[in-house]
């Protein structure tokens, strides 16, 4: 069978070769979106108990929804697109990214921050060099998380017409060759691995030694 | 340098909550004023309105001739060392001393310099590139207090800096701070639990209880002639003993004792107040004895720490400090209480009489 699969990946690499690139887009942009938009929210959220309980409420509210309900919801409005899968995966990676974020300065012992007040630090300065260097490790891990979701989940977008490597999992399906479906799941599976290994490091990198993660 | 001034101080966080009352104080430079009360007297928060890290509801803080009162903490130029150190664990600790210097936007030449210098007084230099996680709690102590000396700042608050040590580094730590605080110009406040610091350390002492200051002074004055009960009764280990006996006459009754009180007493219930430290044996010519049989004798060493019920009253105990070389227990116990060493509240008013 794999011998089959990869005669298939042969055949029809510049078909896998687009999907993957489309693939990758529907990682990268809801990723963006929601590092955008999630980062400051999630900065915002830490400093104020009302707007975290507000919206880490309704993020995880959001989360019981599964992301193919969401998908089907985002069709009529933005119909079978690329948009309707970038909305349905951005609401996806927010909650990981937000949550993380909000945790992470959360449990900067305030302490710190008013030994630096004390200090005469201005609060810009207490941001980038005490408060961003100490939360930097979870907010990592925060975003590994939503990566690898993502990069799973991109492969739904394929049941909306969006493409991605979701599209030879749905042929494979409808044609009932494993071979095809194997020829979509494997790059999912060696990307989210790829991601996890990756961002991993780089949280390794990100925290400093003797510092405990929270 | 500049001298710190507070005025008509208050802070209420609520209605109930009003830790600091129209505090009045000065500190000059080369003064080193100590915060002393039981805890929850506000003097964290006397600190954290000095520093700017909370807003006072009434009055002004002034450093210098400056009103900052109203000015963010980095507009004020001063240095605070906390209790839990609050190192920044991500830094190394060149980089935690530096980080006070850093703001000001000095050349980094001039910033290595300073650092070398505080770093050379406080014996740090072997640690210089170790990150906080990996020092012990007296290391980590004097990092915080590099941090703030290499600042020179106009004020330096220290909020009970000790009190993570064990006893024996806090008594070496304490001689430190001492020889280092001599070469600052710049007022000094400094709150402790610790008596034998707000003794040895400081040039004036603030005892505070209940919001209000109690008591203002040299820390020999203030042990020696205390404002009033409260005080009287916080400062000084053992406890002083602290009496309250109605008058008869110009007299009081200590048991089957009669003590004559000073004269132009007026109240007519009064504190007899005697350190166990004063209270001794009798010698020829004393005026005042009272006697009694001994129930509980605390060996502390040098001394014992005796306690006795008063003859005639069995209600009325008596602490005194005695040498060690006797044994005291289950004695009855003569002691003169000498009249310079006692002191005389208002029951009422708890004020000093006299
Ligand atoms: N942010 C706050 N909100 C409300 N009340 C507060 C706040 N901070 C302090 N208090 C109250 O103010 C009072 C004084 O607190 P403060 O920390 O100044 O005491 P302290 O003298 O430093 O005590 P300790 O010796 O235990 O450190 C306490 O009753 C405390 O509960
Ligand atoms: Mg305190």
């Amino acid at each position: 069978m794999l011998q089959n699969a990869y005669q298939y990946a042969l055949d029809n690499s510049d078909r896998i070769l687009t999907a993957l690139q489309q693939h990758l887009l529907l990682v990268a942009v809801p990723l963006a979106i929601g590092l955008l938009v999630g980062l400051p929210l999630g900065l915002w959220s830490a400093r104020s108990r009302l707007i975290s309980t507000v919206m880490l409420n309704s993020f995880n509210a959001l989360r019981v929804i599964p992301s193919l309900a969401v998908l089907f919801l985002a069709v009529p409005v933005l119909g079978l697109s690329f948009w309707s899968a970038v909305l349905a995966l951005t609401l996806l990676v927010m909650p990981p990214i937000l949550i993380s974020t909000d945790v992470a300065f959360r449990n900067i012992s305030p302490a710190i921050r008013e030994a630096a007040t004390g200090m005469g630090m201005p609060p810009v300065d207490i941001l980038k060099t005490v408060e961003v260097p100490l939360a930097l490790p979870v907010v990592i891990a925060g975003i590994k998380t939503a990566t690898v979701e993502v990069i799973a989940s991109a492969t739904l977008a394929a049941f909306v017409g969006a493409g991605g490597l979701g599209a030879f999992i749905v042929l494979g399906f409808a044609a009932y060759d494993p071979a095809i479906l194997l020829v979509g799941a494997v790059p999912v599976a060696l990307l989210a691995l790829l991601a996890e290994v990756g961002l991993s490091a780089v949280q390794r990198a990100a925290q400093p030694p003797g510092v405990r993660s929270a | 340098m500049a001298k710190l001034e507070l005025q008509n101080l208050t802070k209420a966080y609520s209605r109930d909550i009003v830790p600091v009352k129209q505090l009045n104080l000065v500190v000059e430079d080369n003064e080193f004023l100590t915060l002393v009360g039981p805890s929850g007297c506000g003097k964290s928060t006397i600190l954290r309105l000095i520093a700017g890290l909370d807003q006072p509801t009434e009055g002004r803080v002034m450093i210098g001739d400056r009103d900052v009162s109203r000015l963010p903490p980095g507009d004020r130029n001063i240095a605070m060392v906390f209790q839990s150190y609050a190192l920044y664990p991500h830094m190394t600790v060149r980089e935690n001393v530096a980080s006070g210097l850093k703001l000001r936007h000095l050349p980094v030449g001039d910033i290595q310099k300073r650092v070398q210098e505080v770093s050379g007084v406080l014996g740090l230099d072997p640690l210089l590139d170790r990150k906080p996680a990996k020092l012990s709690g007296g290391q980590r102590q004097r990092v915080a207090l590099a941090r703030a000396l290499v600042r020179n700042p106009d004020v330096f608050l220290l909020d009970e800096p000790l009190s993570n040590l064990d006893a024996l580094l806090r008594e070496q730590v304490r001689a430190d701070l001492k020889q280092i605080f001599a070469d600052q110009k710049s007022p000094i406040v400094y709150v402790t639990h610790d008596q034998t610091e707000a003794m040895t350390l400081s040039t004036k002492v603030a005892v505070l209880n209940n919001g209000y200051l109690q008591q203002l002074g040299h820390p020999h004055d203030i042990y020696k002639t205390p404002a009033n009960r409260f005080v009287a009764s916080f400062i000084g280990s053992p406890q002083m003993n602290l009496i309250t006996l109605s008058r008869t006459g110009n007299t009081v009754a200590l048991g089957d004792f009669s003590i004559p009180l000073p004269i132009g007493i007026q109240a007519a219930s009064v504190v007899l107040g005697i350190r166990p430290e004063h209270l001794r044996l009798p010698r020829e010519g004393d005026m005042h004895t009272v006697s009694g049989q001994v129930f509980l004798v605390e060996n502390l060493g040098m001394h014992d720490l005796v306690s006795l019920r008063v003859q005639g009253d069995p209600t009325l105990t008596l602490r005194a400090l005695l040498p060690a070389d006797a044994a005291w227990s289950k004695e009855n116990l003569q002691l003169a209480l000498p009249p310079e060493s006692i002191h005389w509240f208002d029951d009422e008013t708890e004020q000093r009489l006299g």
